[in-house]
């Protein structure tokens, strides 16, 4: 196959950046998207040129690490799924593919397709876990958990925090990914002691980070590579309000 | 030949663990605050260490490659984490796991760290669910359970097919949680490139390049601990994530640290096979999926040659015509057999000419488990991993069987660690998937994660405190001395190498040259020859690498081809150490299996007379051969025996 592409090449965070245009021929249908971008970095090692600069890193869609925006999606047009997981056979011969980086002021460009994304981690931080030190616990079975209940924290504990919930929202809110965290946590008894100072942690963190709000477009949830639900911000907004008022 | 001192405490075998805890030494909370302690790897292994070590009172400071921890490779394992818990009640016990790691291992792991890592693995499961890992869970709030390759009983935990991400997700949350308390300082897509060893032999730091601005920095304290993972992707092709390497090992290794077991590689049974040139990466399909699918290819060649040329679909073999060779060769643990069995089974049957697909893949058929259980109890089963299947290769495996292939995926061996897991460097411990020490000649399933976190929570912390004790006196480590100016110039003469020599081909075309090399010359079978051979391609590659690579652009700031030529650089010296140690190892054990030393009937044959050792190897200079020292491995609790799955 065959395809034009137009990429995003950004020198450093301040330059200007712009898009740069590039064939890339003889892609095999059963090659994943990065392998392609592979081959033309290839290709253009061999001129002497600049590779195309993108994280990856697992390529099994699960370490959350690949991260571009392709024809207007993240990820690119598949639902559930990682760009490293996206094959070319679900694009059509000779087609144009645009291809960016996340866009959110969050997440600043460092460099062609890679951002930024350290603001999760400090959000993380501010509270998204159990504080509890190492050794001297319970027997793991002297905490029974409904079935029920622990499904639904695997739910929300299958997310990856790749980011492309902030890159989907109008606002760049980062609703979806905190609110995964927090529900993971405020469905296990484990969690429950701390519910309120880490919900009101992490809300605060976000907020101060600069990430937007949510005005409930969903277009986080259409795009999460782990189809993490929007019922866990529902959840997560009754526990804000359950924290502040009590 | 020096005398190794593997520390292993005195006593019966069940109270090493605890007696050494009763003696070890303390560092008291008032004087932890003075002790600095370098971290390398965010992994299960570091991740849990860094967490830990911070936790008691330690300044810790952690790297990874990554933007950030909870990346670390551990995120991709899938199946589960084994504990002697004996939930099921179906008879486990913490000396039955030892066993059974052992005799996995085909009996050439070290009996006493092999028994602490089984004692503390209940206490793993304890933690774990105390940090809300969502492990699965019966109708009765209890945790569930199901069984592995190589045991039989079901002592593996899992979280979906998610097990390592939600594992990792729990030392990154405990790592967060010191972090934002300020015992541990993160330092994200930094990369080390050297040891720093001072005047008095203690390793007191490390030389790293920030990925991000391309400049050397360089970091001291009183211990380094390397969790930096296996170096599987050496053969290019692996089950690894891509920037898995193994150059922080190799770098300890040039400065001294011995590298034990090089040629003990696993090559895991149902992957993905290779499908075109331009691949990248290899898939693993769990091994759970053993469970219920059946192994086969062709009995005739006539129809294996053509189901490969699309001639005939797999449900057109007749029942008759079927070989399930598995079950044919090992009727007692049938297609459940260890990873190292599969393997070369399935590597014999398309060596004879009966692969299908492109010659090098055999069937893994669900039809029989679908009949027998619905459609819906497979697809609740292993849903997830059928669809994965699907997604990668247009294929419907509830319709055809899925094709699988052998693949690269855990290395056994690694830095030579004692009991305390402190490498023969004093101040360099190696944790994780980096050290040798654990699982012998093979790992069986579930039980990497199994033994992170069981060095990183439960064993580090306490060795490296009794290590740390009569350190307190010494002040802060400076890193302005010779001994750092050195390792940074070294590092800065590597760089400006590789990007001085501008020859032709890029650095991928090495990897995947040296890939090669590796796979048909010390892949999963092995003879002297074909490894002699193997070690003249490999010096002839070297030579042309530093001759002929491109490396464009510029060291200063973002430069992917530099990270890759560096680590590749590393592998090029690696690959040779495997082959070497492959090629001295006169017999076959677990992953390694020379073709010279087998029974009649085509199984591994070990030498327990002359080989039962460790080989750890050290260092002697570029153009001479290293010094090999044995550890000799010695059972005193369980009796050797030849390793038998035909017969219960
Ligand atoms: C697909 C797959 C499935 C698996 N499934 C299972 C399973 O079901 N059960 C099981 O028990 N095991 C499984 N395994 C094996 C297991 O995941 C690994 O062995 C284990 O996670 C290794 O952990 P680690 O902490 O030692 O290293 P890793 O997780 O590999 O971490 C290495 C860390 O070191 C850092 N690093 C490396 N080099 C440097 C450097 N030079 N400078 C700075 N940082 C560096 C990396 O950034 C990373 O943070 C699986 C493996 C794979 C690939
Ligand atoms: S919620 Fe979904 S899109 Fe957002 S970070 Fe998590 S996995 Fe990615
Ligand atoms: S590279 Fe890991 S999710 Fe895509």
């Amino acid at each position: 196959m065959d395809f034009k592409l137009k990429i995003w090449r950004q020198a450093s965070p301040d330059d200007k950046g712009k898009f740069v245009d590039y064939d890339v021929h003889n892609i095999s249908s059963d090659a994943s998207f990065l392998e392609m971008i592979d081959i033309l970095n290839d290709e253009l090692v061999e001129k002497g040129e600049d590779p195309v600069a993108f994280d990856h890193d697992c390529r099994e869609g699960i370490c959350g690490m690949c991260s571009m925006f392709i024809n207007g999606h993240p990820h690119g047009p598949e639902a559930a799924t990682t760009t490293c997981q996206l094959h070319m056979r679900k694009f059509k011969d000779g087609e144009t593919i645009v291809i960016e980086p996340w866009r959110a002021k969050p997440f600043p460009v460092i460099k062609d397709l890679i951002v930024d994304r350290s603001a999760f981690d400090e959000i993380i931080q501010a509270g998204g876990y159990i504080s509890v030190t190492t050794g001297g616990v319970p027997d793991a079975n002297a905490i029974p958990i409904k079935k029920e209940n622990a499904d639904l924290a695997m739910d929300a504990a299958a997310c990856i925090g790749c980011g492309a919930c902030v890159a989907a929202c109008k606002n760049a809110s980062a609703m979806l990914f905190v609110s995964a965290k927090v529900s993971q946590f405020a469905l296990l008894p484990q969690g429950k002691v701390e519910a309120k100072d880490r919900v009101k942690a992490m809300v605060a963190k976000m907020d101060e980070l600069g990430f937007g709000n949510c005005t409930n477009t969903y277009a986080c949830e259409a795009e999460c590579p782990k189809e993490i639900s929007i019922t866990n911000i529902a959840r997560m907004n009754r526990q804000f309000i359950g924290a502040k008022l009590g | 030949m020096t005398k190794i001192d593997s520390k292993i405490p005195e006593g019966p075998l069940a109270q090493k663990w605890t007696h050494y805890k009763e003696h070890q030494k303390l560092v008291n909370p008032a004087n932890k605050r003075k002790i600095d302690i370098i971290v390398v790897g965010t992994g299960l292994a570091g991740g849990a260490a860094a967490a830990s070590l911070g936790e008691m009172g330690f300044n810790v400071k952690v790297f990874c490659i990554q933007d950030s921890p909870r990346r670390a490779h551990s995120i991709a394992a899938q199946g589960g984490i084994n504990a002697a818990k004996n939930y099921p009640n179906d008879g486990d016990t913490v000396y039955r796991l030892f066993y059974d790691t052992v005799k996995g291992g085909d009996y050439r792991g070290r009996e006493a760290n092999t028994y602490r890592l089984a004692e503390v693995s209940n206490n793993i499961i304890d933690q774990l669910v105390a940090q809300g890992v969502p492990f699965a869970r019966e109708y009765s709030g209890y945790l569930a359970n199901r069984s592995f390759g190589g045991a039989q009983v079901s002592r593996t935990f899992y979280a979906r097919g998610q097990t390592g991400q939600q594992l990792l997700l729990g030392a990154y949350g405990a790592l967060s949680k010191e972090i934002k308390r300020g015992s541990v300082k993160l330092y994200t897509r930094r990369e080390m490139l050297d040891l720093v060893i001072m005047k008095d032999g203690r390793a007191r730091g490390i030389i790293v390049r920030n990925l991000f601005t391309g400049k050397l920095e360089r970091y001291s304290a009183h211990a380094v601990l390397l969790a930096t993972g296996g170096y599987g992707n050496l053969y290019f092709l692996s089950t690894n994530a891509m920037t898995s390497n193994g150059s922080a090992a190799w770098r300890a290794y040039k400065r001294g640290a011995w590298f034990a077991n090089p040629c003990y590689v696993q090559i895991h049974p149902t992957c993905i096979p290779v499908h075109g040139d331009y691949q990248s990466k290899l898939t693993l399909m769990s091994e759970s999926l053993r469970n219920d699918g059946r192994i086969w290819v062709p009995k005739k060649k006539e129809d294996a040659e053509k189901i490969r040329k699309k001639e005939i679909r797999p449900r057109d073999i007749p029942e008759e015509d079927r070989d399930y060779y598995l079950e044919r060769r090992y009727p007692a643990f049938g297609n459940l057999v260890p990873r190292d069995v599969a393997s070369r089974a399935a590597k014999e049957r398309c060596d004879a000419g009966y692969g299908v697909g492109t010659g090098q893949a055999v069937f893994l058929d669900f039809k029989e488990a679908i009949a027998r259980l619905g459609k819906d109890v497979i697809k609740a089963r292993y849903g997830n991993l059928f669809d994965m299947y699907e997604r990668i290769t247009d294929d419907n495996p509830y319709e055809t069987p899925m094709m699988i292939y052998p693949a690269v995926h855990y290395t056994m061996g690694g830095l030579w660690v004692d009991y305390e897991l402190q490498s023969n460097i004093p101040g360099l411990f190696v944790g994780g998937e980096a050290n040798f020490s654990d699982h012998g000649a093979n790992r069986l399933g579930a039980s990497a994660l199994m033994q992170g976190l069981s060095d990183g929570y439960f064993i580090l912390p306490y060795t490296m405190q009794n290590y740390l004790a009569d350190q307190i006196t010494v002040g802060t480590i400076p890193s302005d001395t010779p001994e750092f100016e050195q390792a940074e110039k070294d590092v800065q003469a590597r760089i400006e190498k590789l990007m001085s020599i501008n020859g032709k081909e890029t650095v991928d075309y090495f990897h995947k040259k040296l890939g090669r090399i590796m796979w048909d010359h010390a892949g999963m079978a092995r003879n002297r020859e074909g490894l002699e051979e193997g070690i003249k391609m490999i010096q002839e590659l070297r030579k042309e690498f530093w001759e002929n690579v491109r490396v464009p652009g510029n060291p200063n700031g973002i430069n992917i081809e530099l990270e890759k030529a560096l680590r590749v650089a590393d592998f090029l010296e690696l690959g040779e150490l495997l082959a070497r140690d492959a090629l001295h190892r006169e017999e076959s054990a677990g992953g390694h299996f020379r073709e010279e030393y087998q029974t009649p009937e085509g199984e591994a044959l070990r030498n327990d007379k002359d080989f039962m050792y460790v080989a750890a190897w050290e260092y002697q200079g570029d153009d001479k051969e290293p010094k090999l020292h044995k550890e000799p491995l010695v059972y005193e609790n369980i009796e050797v025996k030849t390793r038998n799955y035909k017969t219960a």
